[in-house]
């Protein structure tokens, strides 16, 4: 008995001795994983830090390395833009009345734009151009500066121009990019009526009237037909080189933009004298109206154009060219981003003044092929009626930047 | 001397740098109503820079493309050059749909009819076709053609990059 009461005693403190021990080993295991938790605390702190640090970094060179839009491409010096476009085209006609070929391929036009943004308000643009490839004594081209201005943003709604510049009329006549209008050479009509392209010296304003509507006004460098003797508008083209300033002109042009698809707009101009005061003429005074139309639904598109010259004096009258006018039609289908088909009928008289059949007429159907957006083959074939028989085909290849 | 008035007005409105029709931040509170999220940045792959440059014909140029995500919805602030000058576009898309386009800066000198609600309000409710093409036709508008294309990618950008981000 007594043995017994010694072993339970014994086995008691054992006992007691053992608890003790494992409490204070589980504590001190505690206190061991605490400061493990706090010090991965202390790393996935650290790496956060860095993680951030690197993001940081990462994003700063990312700004260093990328090029934004606004110093991409066509901006390649401080506001400095460079553009062009170019066409050549290949002409295969058939004069059926002389029973003469124009077969002939030619570059036709090489043009690049210059432009320099000085600040968010005022900048400079213009366009160089060589045509037909070769210029100089007795060659077939000419290098011309068709636009040259300084333009200025006044507010939102009213900006404008003073140099070289295009004159706001016609479809074409501002835009003529090879990939932005369909068939090989540019409708006859806007050629030898406006004529397009019609670029003068002056100064030109802007005004948004609404959205989508705006008015444009231009004070600037004539015709000048006393040369040539033709009162063809477009013999009388001065180019701005030493041009004849006696007699200035002006015009205005209204436009309307404001449902998606469709573009109204016209066009007028009065000049005193085409002869630019010339001694040996008669004083011929000038006006030029013309109003075009341009509506898009879906893939569907038309355009209709309408120029009409009126002309004082008595040799205009006697060449029965105090009357000039013309207009076209053209109904394209885009198919895909890629194909196009378009038709145009065009009507033009540069003597409508007299009682002869002097009218021309041409029939052009054709192809767009946009290998690229702004690269585009074209096909048609054209047939000229009335005063004329000519009928071929046209190849044609033209790019913009 | 109303006439000498008005021209003297004319010449005197205030000149703006750019024609900021919007800020950023004002068009992120208008697409959130209030609350805009934290915004993400997507890292472009090579194979997703190449589909990119594939909306907009030609390289981009760009490594990371910031974004504004909330739940279906995200914002994308994007930038394309129409003839010479970029044109700052926000986009909203919701439920791969376009909910919004808003032309916040434009800085050519040509084509500003883009910027109005007649031009923009036709990309609402289009969405992403097989090809990335838009699932509506857009009208044109004619002298403004380059600016016209330049926001038709954008908005095709736009819910290409919004279906990338959430992937």
């Amino acid at each position: 008995m007594k043995r017994t009461i010694i072993a339970s005693t014994l086995f008691s403190l054992f006992m007691a001795h053992a608890a003790v021990a494992n409490e204070q080993s589980v504590s001190e295991e505690t206190a061991e994983l605490r400061k493990i938790i706090k010090q991965q605390q202390e790393t996935l702190k650290q790496l956060e830090r860095r993680l951030d640090e690197n993001e940081q970094r990462l994003e700063a060179t990312a700004d260093a390395i990328e090029v934004p839009a606004s110093q991409g491409s066509g901006n390649i010096l401080g506001g400095v833009t460079v553009g062009g476009y170019g066409e050549l085209h290949y002409n295969n006609l058939t004069d059926n009345d002389n029973d003469t070929d124009k077969k002939e391929i030619d570059f036709h036009r090489w043009v690049l734009f210059f432009g320099k943004e000085f600040n968010s308000t005022t900048r400079f643009f213009s366009e160089f151009e060589l045509e037909h490839s070769l210029s100089g004594e007795g060659k077939d081209g000419e290098v011309e500066l068709e636009q040259a201005y300084i333009e200025h943003d006044v507010n939102d709604q009213f900006s404008f121009k003073a140099g070289v510049f295009l004159i706001p009329v016609g479809l074409i006549n501002e835009t003529h990019e090879p990939p932005t209008f369909h068939g090989v050479e540019r409708n006859p009509v806007e050629k030898n009526i406006i004529p397009a392209t019609w670029w003068e010296g002056g100064v030109a304003g802007n005004f948004e009237a609404a959205p989508g509507l705006s008015f444009d006004a231009a004070i600037h460098s004539g015709l000048d037909v006393s040369e040539k003797g033709s009162y063809k508008p477009r013999d009388g083209r001065q180019k701005v080189s030493e041009a004849a300033a006696d007699d200035l002109a002006f015009t205005g042009r209204v436009k309307y933009t404001a449902i998606p698809g469709l573009e109204l707009a016209a066009s007028a101009q009065y000049q005193q004298d085409i002869t630019q005061s010339d001694a040996t003429t008669d004083e011929a005074s000038a006006t030029l109206l013309t109003a075009h139309a341009v509506y898009q639904y879906q893939n569907f598109t038309l355009k209709a154009l309408y120029a009409t010259w009126d002309i004082d004096g008595d040799e205009a009258e006697a060449l029965g060219r105090d009357e000039q006018d013309g207009f076209y039609i053209e109904p394209s289908y885009q198919f895909t981003d890629e194909f196009a088909v378009f038709a145009r009928y065009n009507e033009w008289d540069n003597n409508a003044g007299n009682s002869d059949d002097t009218e021309i007429s041409q029939t052009t159907v054709g192809i767009s092929y946009y290998l690229h957006e702004d690269v585009v083959f074209k096909a048609d074939y054209e047939k000229q009626s009335d005063a004329k028989d000519i009928d071929g085909f046209n190849l044609g290849v033209g790019y913009q930047f | 001397m109303y006439k000498c008035l008005l021209l003297f007005a004319l010449f005197t409105l205030p000149v703006q740098a750019e024609q900021v029709l919007q800020t950023q931040q004002d068009f992120l509170i208008e697409s959130f109503q209030g609350e805009v999220p934290k915004p993400k940045t997507l890292w472009l792959k090579k194979q997703q820079k190449a589909e990119i440059a594939k909306i907009l014909q030609h390289n981009y140029a760009r490594l990371r493309i910031r974004y504004w995500p909330k739940g279906s919805s995200s914002v994308w602030v994007l930038e394309e050059i129409g003839k010479e000058s970029p044109i700052t576009v926000g986009l909203h898309v919701e439920d791969k749909r376009l909910r919004k386009v808003k032309v916040l800066v434009y800085r050519e000198s040509r084509g500003d009819e883009v910027k109005y609600p007649f031009f923009t309000d036709q990309f609402i409710d289009a969405t992403l076709t097989e090809d990335n093409k838009l699932s509506k036709h857009i009208d044109g508008i004619t002298g403004a053609t380059l600016s016209v294309r330049a926001l038709t990618k954008l908005s095709r950008m736009a819910l290409w990059l919004d279906s990338q981000r959430q992937q």
